[in-house]
């Protein structure tokens, strides 16, 4: 039972940074266009656009 | 989130024989690879920036992508932002941008030009952003450039999706973020104590405070929007449905607390998380599908929403919003315009009163005579001085008996808020029996009085009750959405469900609302001459004709002479007086006329729309009687209601007659629906028990009603009640169940034999069988 000692504190650890990971997420915007962001998956970005001088 | 759909594509093959490369729509005869110059220009735009890897992918609807030959003109200049020195950013919500490889094309075309920094869609909300180096003038090529890709654009508008409502979707999804972490981590701690037999005291002790550790922050934050519901409905004095479940799980918490306090054999913190989570689950879903809709309808009434051209006093024209214009003000009403504000002209004005008053021919109005509101301008462009600003016009005064209209119409009770009413008190009363049972009947400890009394509140918190409804919203509105139907009230459905009458307006939803050419056995070379001249026009009639004739290309060298006609060399297309015939009062005719050839007259009827007569009849198989109410002349509605076979109409109906009419109905005990398009509609189809607007409708119209056809025609309608009154017998056979499941399991937790094994299994299983079972409601 020794290793339950280590063994919770590491998986809360773990489950703590994926609930940050979403909360985060949810603040930058990420959640708000599902749509979008499923169809952008799909298609490659090329800028095909010198920098402006 | 694939269960809340998405419009479906009416084509999609893109490339094949017979469809327009660029849009998709259907080839005339004769036409190679485009239906038009605006799709060729298009395609090769498209093909120039190297994107033409698009059309492998778009799955938009045939023909939503045609360039418009003269799209309005708007100065979006104005709408830009410079949030810094040499950087603007602008606003736009884009129509037509309905799948990813649109997405893809806008933000690449924008991309590729120079001094665009970033351009970034939302597929979801429909708007996109830009930001650009440089003068804010560059906004209105940006916007030509997306226009010549076929994309319609509007400037964003606050009202186009209210921030708040944003930032609660966004409270309710954080919610149910943290409830499914709190829940699952619970979990693999309970599991542990379910299994743990041999477990020792001190170790079990830990596992509790570790799960209350978890549970309890995540039950008092992730609780939030029941909590604060609840507590409105307990102020109001209404037993609701978030109070029960706010009750269940706070007794829950606090009892588990008391056992971890005491190293009881148990705690419940994951019964208590899990049911927040599934029921977080239900909210978000149905808060996004109805979303959706809302956000659909903001779009039609943005690009609806115009500028009205203000007359400056050195003759210079300034484009402003309606809003901003002052009654004495002069504005130009350029042909083919809508009135947005009321006010008389200087000069005789030719107006399609349609949408204000019913008439479906357009009308003469003498010099001074008072011109209303949403009519359109069908003649010559003229000079109007307002009579009433925004505020104070015929508009406002219309939306003002909308809004008294819905406030008398009174609260509906949906069937969920029904059942909860009985189901709450009941479960409390129970549960209170329970405590008094065990603690002074039975001489129990009051510790073990209370966790049984608890379980009953854990066991009967609404779990399937809760998620009985939403479930079949969800996908009942979702599937519609499919269809092309947006339901915007959260109780339409049930509405509907329930409607036994149906009162039709005539112009625009009975008919096509617009002007059509009427077949008269005009010599097809001369019409489609005709129509590629009509092409260069905003004017209705040209437009009408050019729709008559799609495949026709825009004819070279046409000038407009305004209010008159339009000329190309020596043929000439407009009223018989510019074409050299004489005056005459009709403003339904074209006549086109090649140098001193013979005049040929092109005809424009209001036609009934095509499956007028069959929607008609089947909602009649559905026990709907139909009633047709117009503010039209006697003539016209007799005809009208005849060829649609309906036996009860009444002509020249004001919108306070209209909305008596339904008011009338309501009382004998009818439950109507009303479907309308106009202005002079808006109070009837806020009064009725439900409202459907079809495509095409009014801004005002479209607010007021519960239902918004997207597609063409009435046919949708039989389907959508269809539809409805599944999803309702769906949510009736949900709630039943509901109530079966509590009858089973209510006397399991009064006697004391629930453990959280069972609470968790019976909670989870109840809840899958209700979601299964709603996901019948999308089927027709």
């Amino acid at each position: 039972m020794d290793a339950l000692i280590l063994l919770i504190p590491v998986s809360l650890l773990l489950g703590g940074i994926g609930l940050a990971g979403f909360l985060w997420a949810l603040r930058s915007r990420q959640y708000d266009d599902l749509d979008g962001a499923a169809a952008r998956i799909l298609f490659d970005d090329n800028p095909r656009k010198e920098p402006p001088q | 989130m694939s269960i809340l759909g998405r419009a479906l594509p009416v084509a999609s093959e893109a490339v094949s024989t017979g469809a327009c490369t660029h849009c998709g729509a259907a080839l005339a005869a004769g036409q190679d690879r485009f239906c038009c110059n605006g799709c060729a220009g298009a395609h090769a735009l498209v093909a120039g920036l190297g994107l033409a890897s698009f059309y492998g992918r778009r799955e938009t609807e045939a023909g939503a992508l045609r360039p418009e030959e003269a799209p309005p003109v708007l100065d979006l200049a104005p709408f830009a932002a410079a949030p810094k020195d040499d950087l603007q950013r602008l606003d736009l919500m884009v129509a037509g941008l309905t799948c990813g490889a649109c997405v893809w094309l806008v933000e690449q075309a924008l991309a590729a030009e120079r001094d665009v920094l970033s351009a970034r869609a939302s597929l979801t909300a429909r708007r996109l952003t830009i930001t650009w180096r440089g003068a804010a003038a560059r906004a209105n090529d940006l916007g030509a450039l997306l226009a010549r890709l076929g994309f319609r654009v509007a400037p964003w508008s606050p009202a186009c999706l209210r921030a708040t409502e944003d930032a609660e979707g966004r409270a309710l999804t954080r919610a149910l973020g943290i409830a499914a972490f709190g829940s699952m981590n619970v979990m693999l701690v309970s599991v542990a104590v379910w299994v743990g037999g041999d477990m020792g005291p001190a170790l079990r002790h830990g596992l509790h405070w570790l799960a209350a550790l978890i549970g309890l922050p995540v039950v008092l934050v992730a609780g939030m929007p029941f909590y604060r519901s609840a507590w409105a409905a307990l102020r109001a004095g209404r037993p609701s449905m978030d109070l029960a479940i706010s009750l269940g799980v706070l007794a829950t918490a606090g009892m588990s607390l008391s056992e971890t306090l005491r190293n009881g054999p148990y705690t419940w913190f994951d019964g208590a998380t899990m049911l927040l989570a599934l029921l977080l689950a239900g909210r978000v879903f149905d808060r996004a599908a109805r979303r959706r809709a809302r956000q659909s309808v903001a779009e039609l009434l943005a690009l609806q929403e115009g500028l009205v051209n203000r007359l400056l006093p050195d003759g210079r024209l300034e484009a402003v919003p309606a809003e901003a214009v002052a009654a004495g003000d002069r504005v130009l009403v350029a042909a083919g315009d809508r009135l947005r504000l009321d006010g008389e002209a200087a000069v005789d004005a030719l107006l399609d009163a349609a949408a204000t008053t019913g008439e479906s021919v357009p009308r003469r109005y003498a010099a001074g005579e008072p011109l209303p509101a949403g009519a359109v301008n069908m003649g010559a462009a003229f000079t109007m001085t307002v009579s009433a600003s925004a505020k104070d016009g015929s508009l406002a005064a219309m939306a003002r008996l909308l809004e008294r209209a819905e406030q008398a119409k009174g609260r509906f009770v949906a069937i969920a808020d029904r059942a909860s009413r009985f189901y709450v008190p009941i479960v409390h009363a129970v549960a209170a029996a329970t405590f008094l049972a065990w603690w002074g009947v039975l001489d129990a400890p009051w510790q073990v009085a209370l966790v049984n009394a608890v379980c009953v509140l854990l066991i009967t918190c609404p779990c399937a009750l809760a998620l009985a409804v939403p479930a079949v919203q969800v996908v009942a509105v979702g599937g519609l959405f499919r269809r092309g139907v947006l339901v915007t009230s959260a109780t339409a459905l049930e509405r509907l469900a329930g409607a036994d009458h149906v009162v039709l307006d005539k112009t625009g939803t009975l008919t096509e609302g617009r002007p059509v050419l009427l077949p008269e056995g005009q010599d097809p070379a001369t019409l489609r001459r005709a129509a590629g001249m009509a092409r260069a026009s905003r004017h209705p009639l040209a437009q009408a004709l050019a729709r008559a004739c799609p495949e026709a290309p825009l004819a070279a060298g046409v000038r407009e002479v305004p209010g008159q006609g339009l000329e190309a060399g020596a043929a000439r297309l407009g009223s018989s007086a510019f074409c050299g015939l004489g005056t005459s009062a009709d403003g339904m005719t074209l006549v086109f006329r090649d140098g001193e050839g013979a005049p040929v007259a092109f005809r424009f009827a209001d036609r009934l729309r095509a499956d007028a007569a069959a929607s008609v009849a089947a909602l009649g198989e559905l026990g709907l009687p139909a009633e047709l109410l117009s503010g039209d002349g006697e003539g016209a509605v007799a005809a009208v209601a005849r060829q649609a076979g309906i036996a009860q109409w009444r002509a020249a109906a004001d919108p306070l007659a209209k909305q008596a009419r339904i008011a009338a109905l309501m009382k004998a005990g009818r439950h109507p629906l009303m479907v309308g398009d106009g202005i002079n509609d808006a109070a009837a189809l806020a009064a009725a028990h439900v409202s459907a607007s079809p495509a095409g409708a009014t801004d005002l119209a479209q607010t007021a009603s519960d239902l918004v056809l997207q597609r063409e025609g009435l046919s949708a309608l039989p389907a959508v009640i269809r539809i409805a009154r599944q999803a309702q017998s769906i949510a009736r056979q949900n709630i039943g169940f509901s109530l079966v499941y509590n009858v089973v399991a209510v006397p399991v937790a009064v006697l004391g034999l629930v453990t959280p094994v069972i609470a968790a299994l019976v909670m989870a299983s109840s809840s899958l069988v209700v979601v299964l079972n709603a996901l019948r409601a999308a089927k027709d």
